[in-house]
């Protein structure tokens, strides 16, 4: 059900974050989603790719510091006010969003959003039940 | 095991045969080298004024400049011919400094070496690779000859080549390792990256001298590798090592006090502060021949323990080297020893073991960042660990240190390796000189 999520730190210097994408073109990877966030000294790089647990060993391998991390894709209707109803429902259950970001491609005429939380198990059932789909882990990583 | 009875010799003996010696290095460097002859008739010293041995403090001290200016042979007391070794600093800042050994010199060296790794724990039927390098450098026959003279097989692989030193410690059985602390961790660390678990290679000794190292590294070191590490001391003016080491109980280092006479005084007055009191480490050589040295000022921070040790041993025991007097940085006002930022970096959950300092000026303020490696396993994707990590470290280094470094986590394998003395320390202020 979980979507495996591969997190990469990188410092903050020139040329990192071009070295591992060069390493998962390499591995012939390819990269179905991806967000950055930083500071000014480091930045954490998490990415959706395809065969996540082999990417995990080819970055590990390389040297660079990984961890895999569950999250949600969730489906969203893709007209204004669709993440604001997904992120109503979480939010009026009391499911706290740690981050959020969107996957380039559409899932059926749907927006694809990723999303950490805490309460994986709750916020799968509130979605479901209130009719937002909630995307496998084989259907997201072959997109 | 004791090596020589002159580690358990009672202290009133014992200062009598330094008092005897002191008083005959004294009365040779007058006669054998002009640059003590005339610094003690400036002051008006006999070299007969020595009668005991809290006369000490009446005798000029020596610097690591007047063997700098005396470069290369100025201070020897013996012709050239007698000489049948040299060594030399590496000489990174400045000219190097020079040190001869005549024979006799060798073999008290080897001798004090003995001494060091017996109580170190060192048996003849040890197997001991030594990753000091060889050359120039005290540390790598230093530990050679001492080894041998007590029995052990040497195994001179010197420095460098960690994939070789992994190899010959499998094929040879290595049981003892001597090197810098820094270089022992970069073997394990290679180890474990090829597979291999350096706990179960065999090693029960670990002899590591040459930088200072933090009881936080010991407790790396020993989980790391399986075995008990030991700490020795000692520097290329006086002999090279030998000239102090831990025992099994790690509790101070002994110092061969019938060769080495030592002092504690403060840095900046030159006055000789009681036992137990830290400062600077000066030692006055009773026994070389070569290069006798009166009041050697080693820069070293220390204290000194006049206690008997439960393992036997009569000889003082100075605390494990702090930092050095150079070594010291003032960051705005404040003294700070980059073995205090290792100390709360080794205790810190999540944070490996290399670590670097750099001191800038922005405008007319020093800033101070620390670098260090976020551990490989720590590592959970989440921000927010990544920001507490930082923001407890920086809270424990204001709180001891009195100033508020910046602290910036880094990759993992980022900061340099070394396989001889770790360079912890980037001061990127303007000199006086610039």
């Amino acid at each position: 059900m979980w979507v495996k999520q591969i997190s990469v730190f990188l410092e903050n210097k020139s040329g990192r974050l071009a070295a591992v994408a060069r390493l998962l073109a390499d591995n012939g990877f390819n990269i179905r989603a991806l967000s950055i966030a930083d500071t000014s000294d480091f930045g954490i790089l998490r990415l959706i790719v395809n065969d996540p647990a082999r990417a995990y060993q080819v970055l590990k391998d390389a040297g660079f510091t990984v961890s895999e991390t569950e999250v949600l894709a969730v489906e969203v209707p893709d007209r204004p006010g669709g993440l604001a109803g997904v992120l109503d429902l979480l939010h009026d259950t009391g499911i706290n969003i740690e981050y959020l970001y969107a996957f380039v491609s559409k899932s059926g005429g749907n927006a694809l959003v990723l999303l950490k939380v805490e309460a994986l198990e709750r916020a799968v059932e509130v979605l479901g039940a209130n009719g937002i789909q909630v995307q496998d882990y084989h259907i997201v990583h072959q997109i | 095991m004791i090596w020589d009875r002159m580690e358990t010799l009672p202290r009133d003996d014992m200062e009598r045969l330094q008092l005897d010696r002191l008083q005959s290095v004294v009365r040779r460097v007058c006669r054998k080298v002009p640059f003590y002859r005339n610094r003690l008739q400036e002051m008006g010293f006999k070299p007969t004024g020595v009668k005991s041995l809290s006369d000490l403090p009446k005798l000029p001290f020596t610097e690591k400049d007047d063997l700098r200016d005396n470069y290369p042979y100025g201070l020897f007391a013996v012709p050239l011919e007698k000489m049948v070794r040299i060594h030399a600093s590496s000489g990174t800042t400045g000219r190097p400094t020079v040190v001869g050994y005549t024979r006799k010199d060798l073999g008290t060296w080897s001798e004090l070496v003995a001494r060091v790794v017996v109580q170190a724990g060192v048996k003849p039927r040890d197997v001991v690779q030594i990753c000091f390098s060889y050359g120039l450098f005290t540390g790598g026959f230093g530990l050679h000859y001492g080894l041998e003279r007590v029995g052990a097989t040497v195994v001179p692989a010197s420095a460098g080549n960690t994939p070789r030193q992994l190899r010959l410690m499998q094929d040879f059985h290595t049981t003892a390792l001597v090197g810098t602390p820094t270089y022992a961790l970069y073997i394990a660390e290679m180890a474990r990256e090829n597979g291999l678990d350096p706990t179960r290679l065999g090693l029960r000794l670990g002899l590591f001298g040459s930088e200072p190292w933090s009881e936080g590294l010991r407790q790396e070191l020993q989980t790391a590798w399986g075995f008990a590490a030991t700490d020795n001391y000692g520097m290329s003016e006086l002999i090279g090592p030998g000239v102090s080491g831990e025992c099994r109980l790690q509790d101070g280092l002994h110092i061969s006090e019938d060769h080495f006479l030592p002092e504690i005084i403060d840095p900046e007055t030159g006055e000789t502060l009681p036992p137990g009191v830290q400062g600077e480490l000066v030692i006055t050589t009773l026994t070389k021949e070569g290069l006798p040295l009166l009041r050697y000022r080693t820069r070293d921070l220390t204290a000194l323990d006049y206690t008997p040790c439960p393992c036997g041993r009569t000889t003082v025991r100075m605390r494990r080297v702090f930092g050095r007097t150079d070594d010291m940085l003032i960051i705005r006002g404040v003294n700070v020893f980059p073995s205090q930022v290792e100390e709360i970096l080794m205790d810190t959950a999540g944070v490996g073991p290399h670590y670097q300092i750099i001191v800038d000026r922005k405008g007319y303020l020093d800033e101070m960042e620390v670098r260090v490696e976020l551990a490989a396993d720590y590592f959970t994707g989440a921000f927010r660990d990544l920001e507490t990590l930082e923001r407890n470290i920086k809270e424990r280094l204001r709180s001891t240190l009195n100033t508020t470094p910046k602290v910036k986590l880094v990759e993992y394998r980022s900061l340099e390796r070394t396989e001889g003395k770790a360079k912890r320390v980037i001061d990127r202020r303007p000199t006086a000189d610039d």
